[in-house]
């Protein structure tokens, strides 16, 4: 394992530390592994928390800021974070309006975000709550702990976090993150494993002209192995259930996502936007706003995910709402 | 002067010998906090097979972190230590086995806040846990979780506890059984928490969370001084 780090153990809290001073416009973290907006929560309006295991930045922290996260809770390297911090997250976010909590559908995330909104409810924060899980690469989610939260995540935090800042109350904000989610499917693809750094050898076996199609962000399986193929080929595989799942049909207009896992060049991710967007356009989808980056990584895994969102003109609009984060910033 | 007729039985009265005292949730958070450690590389090990590989570490963190609370705490009842651990083990495990175990053990504290716990006092506590695994993770038996060791060493423990048996036999009954249980996870397919998404490739692995239940369940039949 080669990685450029002092002490496995002190990955999470030294990459905090220097998100943080890189950022200083932006947040602040607080006394516990929490990254929250500098300047404080913002009076009457609803604060948005998010977190989950390290390991997929700029997921969370890079999205605090104004028009999106007003708090995140780095948990240790793919492990969720546990309910202090994000009891505390949840209190430096509170302007009195109440909190939601967008967590990605992972039992250990699930469980301490729920654990950590009864604490908030008993201190009279009001929390309300919305689970992403846009991961189609789950079949069968009556025989599992359901579809994950993967890179729709980013989506859901970005048209919610607008929601909040233009005054929505708390049922609203809530409502619109639910239709985001609602409205939003990923599937993905690794080429290679990562190394958690503690761990210290890969998370699961590849062979070198293997690659694994459905991957989760932390490396869980997907759908199945196949022998590597060309980028078109590849994309067609990630797009096709996620277009089938979403039931897109022609003349609808949709927002593309082509996210990077980490260890993918931007120009591969652009030849993977490239197919995705002339099979959507073929099949009569509009494609009115496009994404393309590493958003929610798995640390140095090769590999993307194809997202692909339903817009309506609400959707749209909030989504073009001015947002100043460290890894989104538009419109100011 | 009478005396008192010399063959009035103890009746079901308190009984040193027969219940478990605070001395005794001491001696198991050690116990505890000694075996989780000594198991820290196997439970990560299942774990990276069908989880995400960190179950030892989260366990090792969080029963040291137990280990440190208790030299400073005051505690009076059984209910107190346990208490202590569930409020540790949530605030420094992280991932689902944090608010799990860190429920079991919450609920276990509500029903064992005396002084002294009989045989019947240990199947209630092991009762509560069970239920507050099962409120907060909504596993059932045969989905591959700790719930597949939980289960059975509570119905062993009513078993024991029904037949009189002292609180060392209830607990030793309940951590035989839940090994039973545990190794029957091998064979199961995985529908709760990350496991599940590898559906059939989890078979002929053993469940990491029921793997430490069994550990935390033989350490407290250990310290309560069976042979």
């Amino acid at each position: 394992m080669k990685k450029l780090i002092n002490d496995p153990e002190a990955v999470t809290s030294e990459a905090v530390e220097g998100f943080v001073r890189a950022h200083e416009d932006l947040v602040v973290q607080l006394d516990q592994l929490v990254v929250a907006r500098a300047g404080g929560a913002v009076r009457g309006k609803v604060g948005l928390v998010s977190g989950g295991g390290s390991g997929h930045e700029p997921l969370h922290a890079g999205f605090v800021g104004v028009g999106m996260l007003d708090a995140a809770v780095p948990g240790p390297m793919f492990t969720s974070p546990t309910p202090d911090p994000i009891l505390a997250a949840t209190r430096a976010a509170d302007g009195g309006a109440g909190v939601l909590h967008i967590v990605k559908n992972y039992t250990g995330d699930v469980l301490n975000f729920e654990t950590a909104a009864e604490l908030a409810d008993a201190e009279d924060i009001e929390v309300a709550t919305v689970v992403v899980n846009d991961d189609v690469a789950v079949e069968d989610s009556l025989y599992t702990a359901g579809r994950r939260g993967v890179a729709g995540t980013v989506l859901v935090e970005k048209i919610a976090g607008a929601a909040a800042e233009r005054g929505d109350d708390l049922a609203t904000v809530a409502a619109i993150a639910t239709r985001v989610k609602d409205s939003v499917r990923s599937m993905g693809v690794a080429l290679s494993a990562c190394t958690v750094p503690h761990a210290g050898r890969p998370s699961f076996d590849l062979a070198e002209d293997e690659i694994e199609i459905g991957i989760g962000i932390h490396g869980e399986p997907g759908r199945r192995k196949i022998p590597l193929a060309s980028a078109d080929e590849i994309t067609d595989l990630l797009l096709d259930p996620v277009v089938a799942d979403l039931g897109l049909t022609a003349g609808e207009s949709v927002l593309l996502l082509v996210n990077g896992m980490g260890g993918t060049p931007a120009s591969e991710l652009a030849i993977v936007y490239r197919h995705a967007r002339r099979r959507l356009e073929e099949q009569g989808v509009a494609v009115r706003r496009s994404l393309v980056g590493n958003y929610v990584t798995s640390l140095e895994m090769q590999g993307a995910s194809v997202t692909v969102l339903r817009l309506d003109d609400e959707l749209t609009e909030l989504y073009d709402a001015p947002v100043a984060t460290a890894a989104l910033r538009w419109n100011l | 002067m009478t005396t008192p007729p010399a063959a009035a039985p103890a009746g079901p009265g308190p009984d040193p010998a027969g219940t478990l005292d605070v001395a005794w949730a001491r001696r198991f958070v050690a116990e505890a906090a000694q075996v989780v450690a000594e198991n820290r590389v196997a439970l990560s090990e299942l774990d990276r097979v069908i989880g995400d590989g960190d179950h030892g570490e989260n366990m090792a963190r969080g029963f040291a972190a137990v280990t440190a609370a208790l030299e400073k705490a005051e505690t009076a009842t059984v209910g107190d230590v346990l208490k202590l651990v569930a409020t540790t083990l949530m605030s420094t495990v992280g991932g689902a086995a944090g608010p799990l175990y860190g429920t079991a053990f919450l609920r276990a504290a509500k029903v064992s806040d005396a002084p002294a716990v009989d045989g019947q006092g240990v199947h209630s506590l092991l009762d509560a846990a069970l239920e507050g695994v099962v409120a907060r993770g909504k596993a059932q038996v045969g989905d591959k979780t700790m719930v597949d060791a939980w289960h059975p060493a509570v119905e062993a423990a009513a078993a024991a506890a029904d037949a009189g048996g002292t609180p060392a036999a209830v607990l030793r009954a309940a951590a035989d059984a839940a090994a039973v249980g545990a190794a029957s996870t091998d064979e199961l397919v995985a529908l709760k928490g990350r496991a599940s998404y590898l559906g059939e490739r989890s078979v002929g692995h053993r469940d990491p969370g029921a793997a430490s239940s069994v550990l935390l369940l033989d350490a407290a039949a250990r310290a309560a001084g069976e042979a």
